[in-house]
């Protein structure tokens, strides 16, 4: 009963910091990641489910991806375990887990009910301190299996690091094939780990950057299927599509506001510059926010809707600004040596992610809402497009080399570069937010 | 009709090329400018055609990297398209602005609109009716030269014009 337990709650305290309910001195999570960002990940046992043959096997797999792809966790090899689980309701031998160094080990169950549905559940148990840290039971059609999975990954990581999980999520891109110079775009959607794609564009057309709205039913992206690249609306589940606004020029860079209500974008104005519009989807009405005679674009609402981020090169290069929501109090807000764009504000509000380009090198990066404390994550020769997983740890992108796109997540250390498997090349990814 | 007699016919044609040799991309294995075609056809087309306009006129311009500038050499190219949409007005006109890859989705999106605005209005300036002409901006969408170095970026960072079919 000594400090085992320790690991954990340095994880644990850790998160406590980053979603205090209280909000911290946002230097508080920079110099967090500054200085304590080499997180040793903690050890974990996921056991197989047991029951339902192999789908047992199948979510622990998507459990122990989720885990480890976080960088947070080093699930261990099962060829380690000592105890085999039979029953996953009852306490499990911790002297045999401890001896592996897991610290934490999960144990579940699968099975079908009467009426068809799956159900399962899980075990989250401390090793060391010897006792269960949560147990929760889900319910899901045949359809859903991996989505329990993300779901009990999602709960076993916010239970041992104190924040909002991301992996039951999904991911809106455009899927690329075909030679460099005749590309065949497609809208596609997937699951945040690369799975069940499916495709919302037939190709024929150029489509680009797709983004959610906050209910995740509808996106909005940017298509030349009229000739003229236009914004448009889709239901993802029906495949309804819809033209946002009547404007006479290109419309682009769309995003939703927090709210729903409005899709923010650009619009081409006739002296060839482009300015930022907000449209409120109900009444249709247009509000001009920008109004130079320069590129205005890319823009972003903060979290609470108040206040708008945005590219502009009204100053010569291309730089980041932030705006009141109505446009008011337009503020220059990078300063560094080289161009910026693609500005996004980060779901917790504290931070703007970024593209960067400097000594021939695109960069993906952060800084605070004034500008100050900018942290390079990420560099190459081609990347761009940063989006937010919805816990506000975790960064997608897309990297251009070896031919075309293809997608990377990258956490706030900048430590943990994974990509995300991709059958064809892929770019522009929009996360999804979380489902309340 | 032999190919030194066309180009010695054609003083800005020779110009064309000497700017083409300079900033052209080594590797390119189709003809992608107006020169090239110009180099193995000059002369082929019938006066006033489509193919006339972009072999012995030149169909495109390009810019510095991050700039809508219309340069002395495109001011060139864009005068001779001018006379000669003057003299053919049956086309309408699409000009489409591109982007080289050196730059984020949306802002080149833009910049793309930027410059074919430019140059649009340069042509307006010319003498070409305003009506006639369209713009679409296709970014760093449609790069015609696919290398990853300098000399392939700066054949993508270009305004070609379009003739959308005559009768208009």
């Amino acid at each position: 009963m000594r400090s085992f337990l320790k690991p954990l709650l340095t994880i644990a305290a850790m998160a406590l910091g980053m979603t205090a309910a209280v909000p911290l001195p946002a230097w508080a999570l920079v110099e967090l990641n500054v200085n304590k960002g080499n997180v040793e990940p903690l050890p974990i046992a996921i056991t197989d489910f047991q029951g339902g043959d192999a789908l047992g096997a199948e979510i622990s797999d998507i459990v122990t991806a989720d885990l480890k792809r976080s960088g947070l966790f080093a699930p261990i090899d099962k060829s380690a375990f000592i105890e085999k689980i039979s029953n996953p309701d009852a306490q499990p031998r911790f002297d045999d887990w401890k001896v592996i160094n897991a610290q934490a080990l999960v144990t579940g169950s699968v099975g079908k009910e009467a009426d068809g549905r799956i159900r399962a559940q899980y075990r989250l148990w401390d090793t060391f301190a010897g006792q269960q840290m949560s147990g929760e039971q889900f319910f899901a059609n045949d359809a859903n299996t991996r989505r329990v999975a993300h779901i009990i990954a999602d709960a076993i990581y916010e239970r041992l690091t104190g924040e909002k999980g991301y992996f039951d999520t999904r991911v809106v891109f455009i899927d690329e094939s075909g030679a460099k110079n005749a590309r065949k775009k497609r809208l596609a959607i997937m699951d945040q780990d690369g799975a069940n794609v499916r495709y919302l564009s037939d190709g024929r057309a150029i489509v680009l950057t797709p983004r959610f709205s906050p209910n995740r039913q509808e996106i909005t992206y940017m298509s030349y299927e009229s000739g003229q690249p236009k914004v448009y609306l889709l239901q993802i589940e029906t495949g309804q599509r819809e033209l946002v606004g009547n404007f006479p020029g290109m419309t682009f860079a769309p995003r939703f506001s927090p709210d729903g209500q409005k899709v923010i974008m650009s619009l081409l104005r006739d002296d060839g510059n482009s300015n930022i519009f907000a449209m409120d989807l109900r009444s249709r009405s247009t509000t001009r926010l920008t109004n130079s005679t320069a590129i205005d674009t890319s823009p972003s609402y903060s979290p609470d809707g108040s206040k708008v981020v945005f590219t502009s090169d009204r100053g010569g290069r291309a730089q980041i600004y932030v705006m009141g929501a109505d446009g008011s109090g337009q503020t220059r807000i990078s300063f560094g040596d080289g161009v910026y764009s693609t500005p996004v504000w980060s779901p917790r509000g504290d931070l703007i992610a970024f593209t960067k380009q400097t000594g021939g090198e695109f960069q993906i990066g952060v800084m605070k809402t004034d500008g100050s404390g900018e942290r390079i994550l990420s560099s190459g020769f081609q990347q761009e497009g940063p989006t937010w997983a919805p816990n506000g740890r975790v960064l997608m992108f897309f990297r251009d080399a070896n031919g075309g796109p293809k997608l990377i997540s990258v956490d706030l250390t900048g430590r943990n570069e994974q990509s995300i498997p991709t059958s064809n090349f892929a770019s522009d990814p929009a996360w999804s937010p979380l489902l309340e | 009709m032999g190919r030194i007699a066309a180009l010695t016919r054609n003083p800005v044609m020779i110009a064309l090329v000497a700017m083409l040799a300079i900033t052209g991309c080594a590797s390119k294995k189709t003809p992608n400018s107006a020169a090239d075609l110009g180099l193995n056809g000059a002369g082929a087309a019938t006066p006033g055609s489509a193919q006339d306009f972009t072999v012995n006129i030149g169909d495109r311009i390009f810019f510095d990297t991050d700039s809508s500038s219309i340069r002395a050499d495109a001011q060139t190219t864009l005068a001779r398209q001018a006379q000669w949409l003057n003299q053919y007005k049956q086309y309408a006109i699409v000009i489409e602005g591109h982007a080289d890859e050196r730059g984020t989705r949306e802002y080149n999106l833009a910049l793309g609109a930027r410059r074919a605005a430019a140059t649009r209005d340069f042509l307006v300036a010319k003498g070409v009716s305003a009506q006639r002409l369209k713009t679409i901006s296709y970014g760093k969408e449609r790069p015609v030269a696919v290398c990853d170095d300098i000399s392939c970026w700066s054949q993508n960072r270009r305004a070609v014009t379009t003739l959308s079919g005559a009768g208009s």
